[in-house]
């Protein structure tokens, strides 16, 4: 069973989604999903052990041989997204069944579970496979049921901010589908190896040229770069705070990974970065993001919103980071998702955790919070010291790198811009601190208690986490280094 | 081209709808002229059938007029102009369409022209591309499909005392009595085309049709007695919870080949491993998840028109942010 592990990785929560309907009971589906999903993190965790002693490992589909059928590679790139996609998926799970009781109607909770398995598969299937157009087909099932998710959400807003992201959601995928369409019409291929090889001799014609823009806007559309943000703090902001929790760590890591995917392994490097100024343009528009989006951070009232911003921002770092184009740069990328998803999980867990208790999120309702649910509380400080980049928290790694690699570059201003938009995560961060400790509570709210222990334990396994791989980085040092090097060609394949 | 230009400039919403059915049965006339029969197959029973059909319903909810909206969205149509601008410049050079030299003719099809008989003994060559070399392509597809449903049920279901549903069902059943040439043609019709969807599944190996379509077919004959006889009727026949299994049903009996072959040692999808002959395998494998990717279209279709035409004449519902 151990060669089929890759495809296990994928099929177990996408078949699981649909035998869900047999279950009767709520709390069994729960329990069930919660199994399933422990189930992949255990299976990547193993492909990622077999990944990094074995190289990639390759799984026919169907038995046909590439490119005639479809493949599975899994290689250390993949591997790593699998784990932070089940991981993540995982600990979140663990509080979905307490969170869901106050905002989501009893009798669409098996529906939630089936949606969020069904989102889960189809981010795993996006990274595991070696298919350009079974990625199409994957990044269908995970916004589909993202775009579903979302509108579950409590607040009538979440409508809208579904279909906004929906219609955004929708053109980023056609524009992937037109790319990927017009690539397979020069080559005559689908499979992201052959296509690679077969891409070079025809790379100078104008249709590959329009693919690759078209992959390139479409991908960007999907991770919310800036200006292509627009749909994200919406959608974010209304979503159940559950699927905030889990989309924010996962999704737009899933898009970020395809530009990794396609710009490298696919049209290869020295295509991407030398047809379009693809470098300068990364740069400006990630040093933008940081900043738009961190200004917009300072000024929201409402934190999940808040947080939003703050992500957008973030992807600005790794986008940065990919600019660079170098080893070192592609490894903050790297690092920086792997951070960014232990944050921002655990700090929108304990958002939903404050929104379990008091039923809003809003700056004005942190008043006291600091003392009702120190815990929680707590949570949010060190997740926002990760954010900021405090040293001992992972922030600190991912921007160490980033900085390290810009200035290797010999980028001296953009490394000044990095550490100027770190202040200004110290502000919004700050905003957050001061009314949740030095305010005093609001009238009437005495009776809040502490979150329950399905709410902590998650939050504070996500907060150890932050803090134990921003002192003992060898496990993602070693990883994304060897991910970077892989994608590069050199060191093992 | 004209008629995409009249769907947007209309604000007859009836008409714009009406008009989409032809521009699906257009698009698929193309279709049969580049010899693409498959996809015509399939444009003309999804694009011009059912979701014409799923439109109409969705239009009873609404409201026949579009609201007149004042901002004229200039930049957007710019940008619209310039991106498809670019897209037809920037495909200038690509091979000229049925070129003998054009790179998707030679190196991954001739195999699946000139081997697809040997190795998987199925004539319909689309089919065998479809539903064995790159069936896990379709079992996503089937799975999009699944989670479509599962949306629609999540956002749309509405759970009603059992009183309540006969009222809201009484009302719409007497606006269908009229009916009466509608209703007796359409009983006339109905067992043919119940049939027809039958042979387009099962003959789909050896023409054009498969999973795909018939579902579709399948699930308009059923939309359109639901239509005229009144959901009542429908849903006595027809029971929301038992076709939510179905739907699962589907992607289990798909999914489930497919774990039959990774027990016996094989890939996953590897259907060979079904039976002692490879081609014997592959094609009863075929069968099997054709039949899977059927249930499960023709089940979700008919979860979204029970569930789009069980949300009218709701009165909490009603004129609110349906139509957002």
């Amino acid at each position: 069973m151990l060669a089929h592990l890759p495809i296990l990785q994928v099929i177990v929560p996408m078949m699981a989604a649909p035998l869900c309907l047999f279950l009767t009971r709520p709390r069994l589906v729960w329990l069930f999903a919660l199994i399933v999903s422990g189930l992949a993190f255990l299976i990547s965790c193993i492909l990622l052990q077999q990944v990094m002693t074995s190289g990639a490992i390759i799984y026919e589909l169907g038995g046909w041989d590439a490119p005639w059928g479809i493949e599975y590679r899994i290689d250390q790139l993949s591997a790593f997204l699998l784990l932070i996609i089940s991981a993540v998926s995982t600990v979140v799970l663990f509080a979905a069944h307490t969170s869901i009781q106050k905002e989501i109607p009893v009798d669409r909770h098996t529906l939630f579970y089936i949606l969020y398995l069904l989102s889960l598969a189809g981010m795993l299937g996006i990274v595991a496979t070696g298919d350009a157009f079974n990625v199409f087909v994957f990044l269908e099932i995970s916004s589909l049921s993202a775009y579903a998710l979302i509108a579950l959400g409590k607040d009538r807003r979440a409508l809208w901010a579904a279909y906004q992201y929906l219609i955004m959601g929708t053109i980023g995928a056609t524009f992937i589908l037109i790319g990927i369409g017009l690539i397979y019409q020069m080559t005559g291929t689908l499979n992201m190896n052959d296509l690679s090889m077969r891409l070079p001799e025809v790379a100078h014609t104008r249709t590959v040229f329009t693919a690759f823009a078209f992959i390139i806007v479409g991908v960007c559309l999907k991770l919310a770069l800036f200006p292509l943000h627009l749909w994200l703090p919406n959608a974010y902001a209304y979503a159940p705070s559950i699927i905030t929790a889990f989309l924010a760590a996962t999704a737009t890591k899933v898009a970020i990974y395809l530009l990794i995917r396609f710009t490298f392994s696919v049209f290869g490097l020295s295509f991407s970065f030398t047809t379009l100024p693809l470098q300068i343009l990364f740069v400006v528009l990630g040093l933008s993001g940081i900043f738009a989006a961190s200004t917009a951070a300072i000024y929201q009232k409402n934190v999940k919103h808040l947080f939003a911003y703050s992500s957008i921002a973030q992807i600005g770092y790794m986008i940065v980071g990919f600019s660079v184009s170098t080893t070192t740069g592609l490894m903050a990328t790297l690092l920086h998702l792997f951070n960014h998803a232990l944050m921002k999980s655990a700090l929108f867990l304990a958002l939903a955790a404050v929104m379990y208790r008091i039923g809003g999120v809003q700056l004005s309702q942190f008043q006291g919070l600091g003392r009702q649910m120190p815990l929680t509380m707590a949570a949010i400080v060190i997740g926002g010291l990760s954010l900021i980049g405090v040293p001992l928290t992972v922030g600190f790694v991912s921007k160490w790198y980033l900085i390290l690699a810009v200035i290797e570059n010999g980028w001296w201003p953009v490394a000044v811009l990095i550490l100027l938009g770190s202040l200004l995560a110290v502000v919004y961060v700050w905003r957050i601190v001061e009314t949740a400790y030095f305010k005093p509570p609001l009238a009437g709210s005495e009776a809040i208690k502490e979150a329950p222990l399905s709410f902590l334990v998650p939050i504070w396994v996500l907060v150890i986490a932050n803090i134990y791989f921003g002192i003992d980085t060898r496990l993602s040092i070693q990883v994304t280094q060897v991910a970077a090097q892989s994608l590069f060609g050199v060191g093992p394949p | 081209m004209g008629i995409a230009i009249a769907i947007v400039r209309m604000k007859d919403l009836f008409a714009v709808i009406m008009l989409s059915g032809i521009y699906g049965l257009l698009s698929a006339s193309f279709f049969v002229a580049m010899d693409a029969v498959d996809v015509a197959f399939t444009e003309a029973s999804v694009g011009a059938g059912i979701s014409t059909l799923l439109m109409l319903v969705a239009l009873t909810m609404t409201g026949r007029s579009e609201h007149p909206v004042r901002h004229k969205p200039v930049l957007a149509l710019a940008v619209v102009i310039v991106t498809g601008g670019l897209l037809i410049y920037g495909t200038l050079d690509m091979p000229y369409f049925g070129s003998a030299e054009a790179p998707i003719h030679l190196h991954v099809a001739p195999r699946y022209i000139n081997e697809s008989m040997q190795e998987i003994g199925v004539p319909n060559i689309v089919t065998s591309v479809l539903a064995s070399y790159r069936a896990f392509d379709t079992f996503g597809e089937v799975v999009v499909i699944f989670t479509a449903g599962m949306g629609v049920l999540a956002l749309l279901s509405v759970v009603r005392r059992p009183e309540e549903l006969a009222k809201i069902d009484s009302l719409n059943d007497s606006m269908h009595e009229q009916h009466l040439i509608l209703r007796i043609v359409t009983k006339m019709l109905i067992p043919f085309i119940l049939l027809f969807a039958l042979y387009v599944q099962f003959h789909g190996d050896y023409g054009p049709g498969g999973g795909f379509q018939a579902g579709v077919i399948f699930a308009a004959a059923i939309i359109l007695y639901a239509m005229l006889f009144g959901m009542s009727t429908a849903r006595r026949v027809i029971n929301q919870s038992f076709i939510q299994l179905f739907a699962a049903i589907g992607v289990l009996l798909y999914g489930s080949v497919g774990v039959i072959s990774l027990l016996k040692g094989k890939n996953f999808l590897d259907y060979s491993a079904l039976s002692a002959d490879p081609v014997a395998g592959q094609h009863l494998g075929i069968l099997l998840i054709e039949l899977g990717v059927g249930v499960t279209v023709a089940s979700i279709m008919v979860i979204i028109f029970f569930n789009f035409a069980g949300r009218r004449h709701n009165p909490q519902n009603k004129g609110n942010d349906d139509s957002c």
